[in-house]
């Protein structure tokens, strides 16, 4: 479809002139219902004030006057707009590189990434005539799709099983031959127990450079050999130390603003040389399977939460075990006895954080909404399709969630049976 | 029938700490949670020794902090008998000094937390140790499972309360934080009879830490939520709006089966089914 509106000034004329054959045809099809407006006889302005507005969702009629409502295909066409809004950005040849190394946890961008990207982002349009350019280093296999509108000019992909786990010599290799060959101006880490705050200390180390920690604020400043002054976190959160800004930079969460104007090319690179695996003298023997159930609810991975729905308590506590979940609960599951009170999840309970949070017969009470503000993927088992938990949630399955529960384990334990007879 | 389990050198790196309401000297609790599994590790394995060392300036108020740790001894004649202090003017590096002294009597573990309390608390110095020595490092440890023939089984604090399995070549540095089991408390009698063995060492100061501005910690401003809009409707809209959907995937009229198939999905391509 054309992004262009064509004008058709026959059927606007026939549009106005209401004594026309094809009147209503016109104005049913331009989309406006009755005419409210038109140009009487003696060339006044005539205006029927019944036939403004719109009936909105509630039943009650609503008069928008911002001018968006008034035609169909407007509407549909400034709500492309809006999505659309982000202006393109290639830099060619940038003056300097600002590198980030991204946490990337599942293969995705974090909010603590999107901030950071934000950082070197002003770190690298500071001077508009000499535009810098934000490589990304990331590790393992990849799940995102928006590096570019993220803020990422370059891009340098290592998808290597050397990379996956606990490596940091490996990665650390990597990042030494980025310095090297690339030499970017700074260098920014998040300093999060993701992996970054490890890193980027062994980064700045192996550099000879003493890093700033903690880093939350960055400000202009002259007199820096940067040119910029930081502020960052010490001693134990109690103090604020302010320095210039030296080249490797471990920042915190929420230290700028993430990117949302522009889109960036996010080319991808590749390193000229080879780089060097020196023998790791630390092996990855991978996760060890903790119980669930010992979990702190408020920094559980994968939640199973009950609410009123759920009538088959065994059969969610046998759910829960097979799949390896941490138990949650609404609060009237947990005023009702069925699950206990550090259960909870809500704004009278927990706030969990969890990368999945699996609601089963939760109807998503504001309140519990609120609490699972910070989880990443919501699905929703529901006998109700119209509740505000399906609203929210990113998978919604209508249905008694006993029986499907009952299907959900037989589907794992019958997988999980198939890769035991497989090996 | 077990195989001779040979004990282990272990030294655990202890400072001042500094309580977070009060901002009295005490033990730092990460260090303290460190010596903790260096004692457990020295039940675990017969033979094996702890020492502690500090590196820093000798003052009635640091003294008091640092014979918190000699009070975590687990008995009369359990070693915890002394510390060693490398005796430093206020404000000076410690690295040198410990990097210097661990070098001249090379232990098998060294045990600390991963940052300070008090001053910069960058948490560098395990690395800035490790990158002297040439030692590999490992932060966030939870437990030590096993050493046997010089190579350690260790078990690492992950976010979300996971656990990873690591092997490492002895000697090695090992940081723990909040994820290691918790102090015990520390008696006062034999904290008071242990003895700080004490030697001044030369050592520079820190000058680019005096260049910096300390200030007490202000509170981070919240972030607010912006909202680019240009007409008052988008603006009100913004402010009044409720959760909405995002264009989840809604299922209807589906058999259990097919839901927990596309349940299943989901929770496969996030990985967090195991």
């Amino acid at each position: 479809m054309s992004e262009i509106r064509r004008r058709d000034p026959r059927r606007e004329w026939i549009v106005r002139n209401r004594l026309h054959a094809e009147h209503a045809r016109a104005l049913a099809e331009q989309g406006g219902g009755a005419a409210s407006e038109w140009l009487g006889p003696s060339g006044l302005i005539r205006k029927y004030p019944h036939a403004i507005g719109f009936i909105g969702p509630n039943g009650i009629k609503r008069i928008d006057r911002s001018g968006a409502q008034q035609c169909g295909q407007a509407v549909g066409g400034a709500r492309q707009a809006a999505q659309d809004r982000r202006r393109n950005v290639t830099i060619e040849a940038p003056a300097f590189l600002v590198a980030v190394v991204p946490d990337m946890p599942g293969g995705r961008l974090s909010n603590h990434d999107r901030d950071l990207l934000g950082l070197a982002r002003r770190l690298a349009d500071a001077d508009p005539e000499r535009p810098g350019a934000v490589l990304a280093v990331v590790f393992g296999e990849l799940k995102e799709q928006g590096f570019g509108e993220a803020g990422i000019d370059r891009l340098l992909h290592l998808g290597d099983d050397t990379y996956v786990g606990f490596a940091p010599e490996a990665r650390l290799a990597v990042l030494t031959a980025v310095e090297r060959e690339l030499a970017p101006r700074h260098w920014l880490l998040p300093d999060s127990p993701l992996g970054g705050a490890d890193l980027g200390r062994r980064l700045a180390l192996r550099l000879d450079e003493r890093p700033a920690t903690g880093v939350w604020q960055i400000e202009a400043d002259a007199e820096s050999p940067m040119g910029w002054r930081c502020t960052g976190r010490g001693g134990a959160e109690s103090l604020d130390i302010q320095r210039p800004l030296p080249r490797v930079a471990l920042a915190l969460a929420e230290c700028a603003e993430p990117v949302d104007e522009t889109r960036h090319a996010a080319e991808a690179l590749s390193l000229a040389e080879a780089i060097l695996s020196a023998l790791s003298r630390i092996e990855d023997l991978g996760h060890v399977a903790v119980d669930p159930a010992g979990v702190a609810l408020a920094e559980a991975e994968f939640i199973l939460s009950a609410g009123n729905g759920v009538k088959d308590w065994e059969g969610f506590h046998h759910a829960a075990r097979v799949l390896g979940a941490t138990e949650g609960a609404s609060r009237v599951a947990v005023d009702d006895g069925f699950m206990a009170r550090h259960r909870q999840v809500g704004a009278t309970g927990t706030w969990v954080t969890a990368r999945v949070y699996l609601a089963v017969g939760i109807s998503g009470a504001i309140q519990h909404l609120q609490g699972i503000q910070g989880c990443d993927k919501v699905v929703a088992i529901n006998l109700d399709p119209g509740c505000d938990m399906i609203k929210r949630a990113d998978l919604a399955v209508i249905g008694d969630s006993a029986e499907i529960l009952a299907a959900l384990v037989a589907k794992v334990e019958q997988q999980r049976g198939g890769q035991r007879d497989a090996a | 029938m077990r195989p001779e389990q040979q004990g282990v050198e272990v030294t655990v790196l202890v400072s001042v700490g500094r309580h977070p309401v009060t901002g009295r000297a005490r033990r730092a609790d990460q260090d303290a949670r460190g010596l903790e599994l260096a004692l457990g590790l020295e039940r675990q394995l017969a033979g094996s020794r702890v020492s502690l060392l500090h590196a820093g300036a000798r003052g009635e108020e640091s003294e008091a902090a640092l014979r918190g740790y000699l009070g975590m001894a687990a008995g009369a004649g359990m070693g915890l008998a002394s510390l060693t202090l490398l005796e430093q003017a206020e404000g000076s590096d410690a690295i040198p000094a410990l990097a210097e002294y661990l070098a001249g009597a090379p232990p098998q573990l060294v045990v600390t937390g991963s940052r300070a309390e008090r001053n910069e608390g960058s948490g560098l110095l395990p690395y800035a140790l490790a990158e002297r020595l040439g030692w590999p490092l490992v932060n966030g440890l939870a437990a030590v499972e096993m050493i046997e023939n010089g190579v350690a089984t260790l078990l690492q604090a992950l976010p979300r309360g996971q656990r990873r399995r690591l092997k490492v070549r002895l000697p090695a540095i090992v940081s723990v934080d909040g994820a290691a089991p918790a102090a015990r408390q520390s008696a006062f009698g034999p904290a008071r009879r242990a003895e700080l063995e004490a030697t001044s060492v030369d050592a520079e100061p820190d000058y680019e830490l005096a260049e910096w501005q300390l200030a007490p910690a202000r509170k981070r401003p919240k972030r607010l939520k912006i909202v680019k809009a240009a007409s008052a409707r988008d603006r009100f809209k913004a402010a009044a709006a409720k959760a909405e959907g995002r264009g989840g995937q809604l299922l209807t009229d589906v058999t259990p089966q097919q839901g927990a198939e596309a349940i299943v999905k989901l929770l496969k391509a996030e990985g967090v089914l195991r």
